[in-house]
């Protein structure tokens, strides 16, 4: 069984993203402990990345803030390095496609099986391009997280049944940011993953109340929450990590009341 | 391995969201490629709108300055809007239209892109946003009315460096949140599959044309195709009708910006390397780590740091040479070929010019050059004389 499905057994997972090295690495070390501490059951470390197509303006900003103060691949590994050192909990990458192709599948892959980076997703990497690295990535036991949108209809089938890790549904049409209202059909779209693959699923793209937490964790095995985490850091910067804890703690507690 | 594959280059790399809207897009272009009434549609758009067939001119004074082969000149700025851009521009609208979409959605640099599309949507009914990088509205701030005259709305990009690749981005986000019934309007040869071969066989009624011409007027064909590349529509429209006449050599000319020593271009071909970035794998202008570069060009339509998976196959198997032009070298033809033979062109397409320039002199009387000129210049005029200097009121 693949690392990542210890993150749903302690009942509904939340998984808690934040750009690596915004606004330094030191810090992005600080805001995942926190996040850990507040209940995280999962942290995924977003990659940065000049053009990150599939991000809305809060994540866009924190990617351009860590490229600006320094980030590269190999800092971000050395920041894998130093948290897993210190926490179990599973660690996903979440990058775009050029960052790791110029790497190198294999030398990428292998950095990550050695310093135990769990799986990765990657959002302009679709089921049909996924052959480019697939089998490099399992080779080095790497889940490649498989991402299903309002709009994949007769794929979801497809993507499912060959899902490894978790499935990402993503909540709504468009990039990633807070939303008031998530309008997708997302019971129908989780019940045909179901009947479809045993991978456990989680939902991102909008959430960010513990409310809306709440209310998707009774239909889902996770919650992911990003830009509303990332936010916290725009506002407070270097003093964010006290209001990370206390804000995933929070978010834990709204979709552990959903078991 | 995927669909739309150049050699290694080409592919989809796109977003879930959008997989269904592009395989739809790409059964639909299928589907209308092979329709009578469509293609009558678009080729009546073409004649009595746009202007074809464009001419095929013979620039006498040119020829007869740089000493060696006869030069004939493409004239695309004569299109109505000024430039290629309206070729593929009336074929995706159109299609758009039979699609059942209501809206339509694009990435300019220039404005000519811009322009062409807020042309089409106007014409034929179809609502229209275009995304512009704010350094662009702001050097090309006639571009940003003219669209709004023709009914469009402009979005100014201030995300990333706020120039062409940006625009691409924040439209791939627009089209993210709204495919049911928004069309993108790319206006490259890039991006996923299909996009690629849709533009480029849009386009290639440029180099089709320009064939049987040549044939006509000459009774042989050119011994060299010339045009400038950014992401690459015009030179690959030129190109693709000549491909399988080995004996033609074909020349894309990139921005080499200060030169491609400095840190200020947007030589592709000359100084990127193999990624992945706007949906497809091909050469971008990258850092050490994957970062795509900031480029840069006196030419905003130029300034693009990837370029078409199939030029980049065209490049991988020598069949066409791409050669870096700096802005010194553009401006200087830009001048040349507006004393010479009283054309104003695009500083884009002056990038091609100064390559002829270079290699007319070298060849024989008997041979022959065909230059692509994509587009008129007088977006360009306030620019230049800028960079020369010269203060004028606009």
């Amino acid at each position: 069984m693949s690392k990542i499905a210890q993150a749903f057994k302690n009942g509904k997972a939340f998984i808690g993203f934040i750009t690596g090295g915004d606004p330094s690495m030191e810090k992005s070390e600080e805001f995942i402990m926190e996040m850990v501490r507040g209940g995280a059951d999962l942290v995924e470390i977003g990659i940065p990345f000049s053009d990150p197509m599939a991000e809305g303006l809060v994540i866009q900003e924190a990617n351009i803030r860590a490229l600006s103060a320094g980030a590269t691949v190999d800092k971000i590994f050395d920041l894998v390095a130093s948290v897993r050192q210190k926490i179990e909990v599973p660690l996903v990458f979440m990058t775009y496609l050029n960052p790791v192709f110029n790497y190198g599948y294999p030398r990428f892959f292998a950095r990550c099986a050695e310093l135990g980076v769990d799986g990765i997703i990657i959002p302009d990497l679709p089921f049909e391009e996924k052959g480019e690295l697939a089998d490099v990535a399992a080779g080095f036991g790497v889940d490649v997280i498989s991402l299903i949108a309002p709009t994949s209809e007769q794929r979801i089938q497809q993507i499912a049944q060959e899902a490894t890790g978790f499935i990402y549904v993503v909540s709504s049409m468009g990039v990633t940011g807070m939303r008031s209202e998530i309008k997708t059909d997302l019971p129908s779209i989780l019940e045909v993953v179901r009947a479809s693959s045993p991978v456990p699923t989680a939902v991102g793209f909008g959430i960010n109340t513990p409310k809306q937490a709440g209310e998707i964790a009774k239909i889902a095995d996770g919650v992911i929450v990003g830009s509303a985490i990332v936010k916290l850091i725009e506002k407070h910067g270097e003093n964010a990590g006290s209001y990370i804890y206390e804000y995933v703690r929070s978010m834990k507690n709204a979709v552990s009341e959903q078991e | 391995m995927a669909k739309g594959r150049y050699g290694i280059h080409g592919g989809q790399y796109i977003p879930e969201t959008l997989m269904n809207e592009i395989i739809n897009l790409e059964k639909s272009y299928e589907y209308f490629k092979n329709d009578p009434e469509f293609n009558a549609e678009l080729n009546k758009l073409l004649c009595e709108y746009a202007g074809r067939p464009s001419l095929l001119y013979y620039a006498e004074k040119m020829t007869k300055d740089l000493g060696g082969a006869k030069i004939y000149l493409k004239r695309e700025d004569l299109n109505h809007t000024g430039s290629h851009k309206i070729n593929n521009v009336l074929g995706q609208v159109l299609m758009a239209k039979k699609m059942g979409k209501t809206r339509v959605i694009a990435e300019t640099g220039a404005g000519q892109h811009g322009v062409a599309t807020a042309t089409a949507a106007a014409l034929l009914g179809l609502e229209c946003e275009i995304f512009m990088g704010k350094e662009d509205t702001d050097r090309q701030a006639l571009n940003v009315y003219r669209m709004q005259l023709l009914g469009s709305k402009v979005n100014t990009v201030i995300s990333g460096t706020m120039t062409l690749k940006d625009a691409v981005n924040e439209t791939f986000r627009e089209w993210t949140a709204r495919v049911h019934d928004t069309h993108y309007v790319l206006g490259s040869v890039m991006g996923p599959h299909p996009f690629p071969m849709m533009v480029r066989d849009f386009q290639s009624v440029i180099g089709q044309e320009a064939r049987e011409q040549i044939l006509k007027l000459e009774g042989k064909l050119p011994d060299a195709v010339v045009a400038c590349v950014g992401g690459g529509s015009n030179a690959m429209g030129t190109f693709y009708h000549f491909i399988g006449d080995e004996t033609v050599k074909l020349i894309g000319c990139e921005a080499a910006g200060h030169g491609i020593h400095t840190e200020k271009h947007a030589a592709t071909i000359a100084k990127g390397r193999l990624g992945v970035f706007h949906g497809m794998k091909s050469y971008f202008c990258q850092d050490e780590y994957g970062q795509i570069a900031p480029v840069y060009s006196i030419s905003a339509g130029l300034d693009y740091p990837g370029i078409g998976p199939e030029h980049a196959n065209l490049h991988d198997t020598g069949r066409a040479k791409y050669v870096p032009i700096s802005d010194d070298e553009s401006v200087e033809a830009f001048e040349y070929l507006a004393r010479t033979e009283g054309i104003i062109s695009a500083i884009e397409s002056a990038h091609a010019i100064a390559h002829v320039q270079k290699i007319a002199g070298t060849m024989s009387k008997d041979q022959i050059i065909i230059v692509c000129l994509s587009g008129r210049g007088d977006k360009d005029v306030a620019a230049i004389a800028r960079y020369k200097g010269v203060s004028i009121d606009e």
